[in-house]
């Protein structure tokens, strides 16, 4: 039976997924089976069959590991002994941990801005024109595939050849600024800018994510409302900044927050691009180097409390103004 | 992360119904005239363009690239191409695709198969349990719902990196570290309380009376389950579907930490390959999009779907 563990062949991998599946519905016919039986069982025995073992999971694989990841986090770098805050006082204090948290506010700030703000504005352009489908297609496209992907790609854009004689740039971005008669950069090594080129991968993504909630809220601002607005003369840029921003504000508010959430546990971008090289190491990236490279297990854990405890505010922003928005109403 | 996207544009829809209803022709009207005054603004048509541009120049230029020879991608940038192919003088190749899939220094082909394995379960298996949960949450009265309902939805903002390291452990002191069936656990754990959560949603936007009548009928929760509800909610399982099927397949996270090397995804072998051979375009451009076919075959094929999918799962992570 060695092959369910270590299968050799795609063939083999196959079955084992069949097996696995197979095992799978079994295991909830039996349970659903044995539940099923009207009024006879008190109902607290069949919601236990419903939710046991989706509870049971996130009990075990995700409740117990982050309070143990908690407790790891006030110990050493094998879990042997308490250090209290240390690993904390660490995260914050040492330079080379103040600038992968400077890096990742960075990070959380400008992403989410400037993919809302692009995208706000491509929704509200190509919002009932002709090609409003295709348009908007083209930008949703990079929701679709994974980081790691966006991150090759760009890093084409940004490929650097040294400027030397008959060498030609390969990289679109040192070729545009070869054409424009300035000298190749080396785009991912020059700090601080190289942060601000691993962030234009992010913007890139989200915009898509950003437009398509955008322009679902655009249009739904009622009729009567801009018809109104329109007999009192408003046009253009003061139509955008009274009547369609005020009127998405909630849905700009969830934009924003998700994108910030989304932007703070992603480490694909920073991982493939530069290696958290050349000073662009973010929190979650850090926390993968540690706790699987440098094998420092109480830090990697502090690492990961920091980025939970981090998506607090956030969260706390959101609710706040979800709050507010239902109060207006 | 809270109630926010699934509220959104619920409440968009409430907004709209009532007052578009009835004013069909003059939004229809007013389209047109908005439409024409948009045009008409050379700025406006401008900025949108150059967006447009921006967000698919570097994907085209990763597919040209794909398909230029070795020495060719080497020495001369991809815009180049249009030049040649006016000339005349245009190389086209597939080989890059044939070694980055079975070349033996990627064998991306074992990558994809692995990719499959991986996905199909992580969907199959989080969307069943959720469903079972969702229907209990919605439907069957027990003490203690509501409040492990509320702990269930608020798992959603947990880190999956908080989990990581103590349940490797644990794998690995079953001595089922690095299998599929890890992978396989870990997805279906993390994907749980946004799935339960989006499918409770919909489940208590179906009619009390339609169960209601079902178990006056002397139906079990079982037979409710599956003859009433079931039907009425494939739409919203073939959207978190189409969000789960590629939040699997474009995660590197999940399988860089737990599938030992023989079982990674193919995210984690595009990135290894980015790292250890990072100038070799000609592999790097072709594996990157062998990555990015399936996901956007599904886009093309399921668009609707796909971005309603897209839209309610954006908050996972």
């Amino acid at each position: 039976m060695d092959w369910l563990l270590t299968p050799g062949t795609a063939g083999e991998k196959f079955a084992v997924m069949a097996v696995a599946i197979v095992l799978f519905v079994a295991m909830m016919s039996l349970i659903l089976f044995a539940v099923d039986r009207p009024r006879r069982l008190p109902s607290w025995v069949v919601a236990l069959g419903f939710v046991g073992l989706p509870l049971g999971f996130l009990a075990f694989g995700l409740l117990r590991p982050a309070g143990i990841t908690l407790w790891n986090s006030f110990f050493n770098r094998n879990s042997t002994e308490f250090v209290g805050f240390d690993n904390y006082v660490r995260a914050f204090t040492e330079s080379q941990f103040q600038q992968v948290l400077l890096v990742t506010a960075a990070w959380v700030i400008l992403a989410p801005l400037l993919s809302t703000v692009i995208g706000l504005v491509y929704a509200v352009l190509v919002d009932r024109t002709r090609f409003e489908k295709f348009a908007k297609a083209l930008v949703f496209v990079p929701m679709a595939i994974s980081m790691v992907g966006a991150s090759i790609i760009w890093k084409f854009v940004y490929e650097f050849r040294p400027d030397q004689g008959a060498i030609q740039q390969i990289g679109l971005l040192n070729q545009v600024l070869a054409w424009l008669g300035f000298p190749p950069q080396q785009f991912l090594i020059g700090q601080p800018w190289n942060t601000g080129f691993l962030i234009v991968v992010m913007i890139w993504i989200q915009t898509g994510f950003a437009m398509t909630v955008l322009s679902a809220a655009i249009k739904s601002i009622p009729d009567d409302i801009t018809e109104a607005a329109r007999l009192d003369g408003l046009h253009g840029a003061q139509m955008f900044r009274y009547i369609t921003v005020p009127s998405i504000r909630p849905a700009l508010v969830v934009v924003l927050t998700t994108i910030a959430m989304a932007t703070l546990k992603a480490f694909d971008i920073v991982r493939t691009m530069t290696g958290g090289q050349f000073g662009t190491q973010v929190v979650a990236n850090e926390f993968y180097t540690q706790a699987f490279r440098q094998n420092n297990q109480g830090l990697a854990a502090a690492l990961a409390v920091v980025l939970f405890v981090l998506v607090i505010p956030i969260i706390a922003y959101n609710v706040r103004q979800m709050r507010m928005a239902e109060e207006i109403r | 992360m809270s109630s926010t996207p699934t509220p959104l544009p619920a409440h968009a829809v409430d907004d709209e119904s009532a007052p578009e209803k009835p004013r069909r022709m003059s939004r229809a009207e007013q389209r047109a005239i908005a439409a024409k005054g948009r045009l008409s603004s050379p700025w406006a048509s401008g900025i949108a363009i150059i967006i447009a541009i921006l967000w698919t120049i570097p994907s085209i230029g990763l597919l040209v690239t794909s398909f230029r020879p070795d020495t060719v991608i080497r020495n001369s940038g991809w815009w180049t191409v249009f030049g040649s192919i006016a000339s005349g003088e245009a190389e086209f190749t597939v080989d890059n695709y044939n070694q980055a899939l079975f070349g033996s220094s990627s064998d991306l082909a074992t990558f994809f198969v692995n990719s499959f394995v991986i996905t199909i379960p992580a969907v199959v298996i989080p969307i069943t349990l959720a469903l079972l949960a969702a229907y209990a949450f919605a439907w069957i009265p027990f003490r203690g719902r509501n409040i492990l309902f509320v702990a269930v939805f608020s798992l959603q903002i947990v880190p999956l990196q908080v989990a990581l390291v103590p349940l490797l452990r644990n794998y690995n002191d079953w001595g089922i570290g690095g299998s599929f069936w890890t992978v396989w656990f870990s997805h279906s754990i993390f994907a749980l309380p946004l799935a339960i959560f989006l499918l409770h949603n919909f489940m208590k936007d179906i009619p009390p009376s339609l169960v209601e009548a079902a178990r006056v009928d002397g139906a079990g929760h079982v037979k409710i389950f599956f003859r009433v509800l079931f039907p009425l909610l494939v739409p919203a399982i073939a959207s978190f579907g189409i969000f789960q099927f590629l939040w699997v397949w474009n995660d590197l996270l999940v399988g860089l930490t737990f599938a030992a090397s023989p079982y990674q995804p193919m995210t984690v072998a595009v990135a290894e390959l980015a790292g250890s051979r990072g100038g070799d375009w000609h592999l790097l451009t072709a594996g990157a999009f062998i990555s990015m076919v399936v996901p956007l075959v599904v886009f093309v094929a399921l668009q609707r779907y796909f971005v309603r999918g897209m839209l309610a799962g954006a908050v996972k992570g």
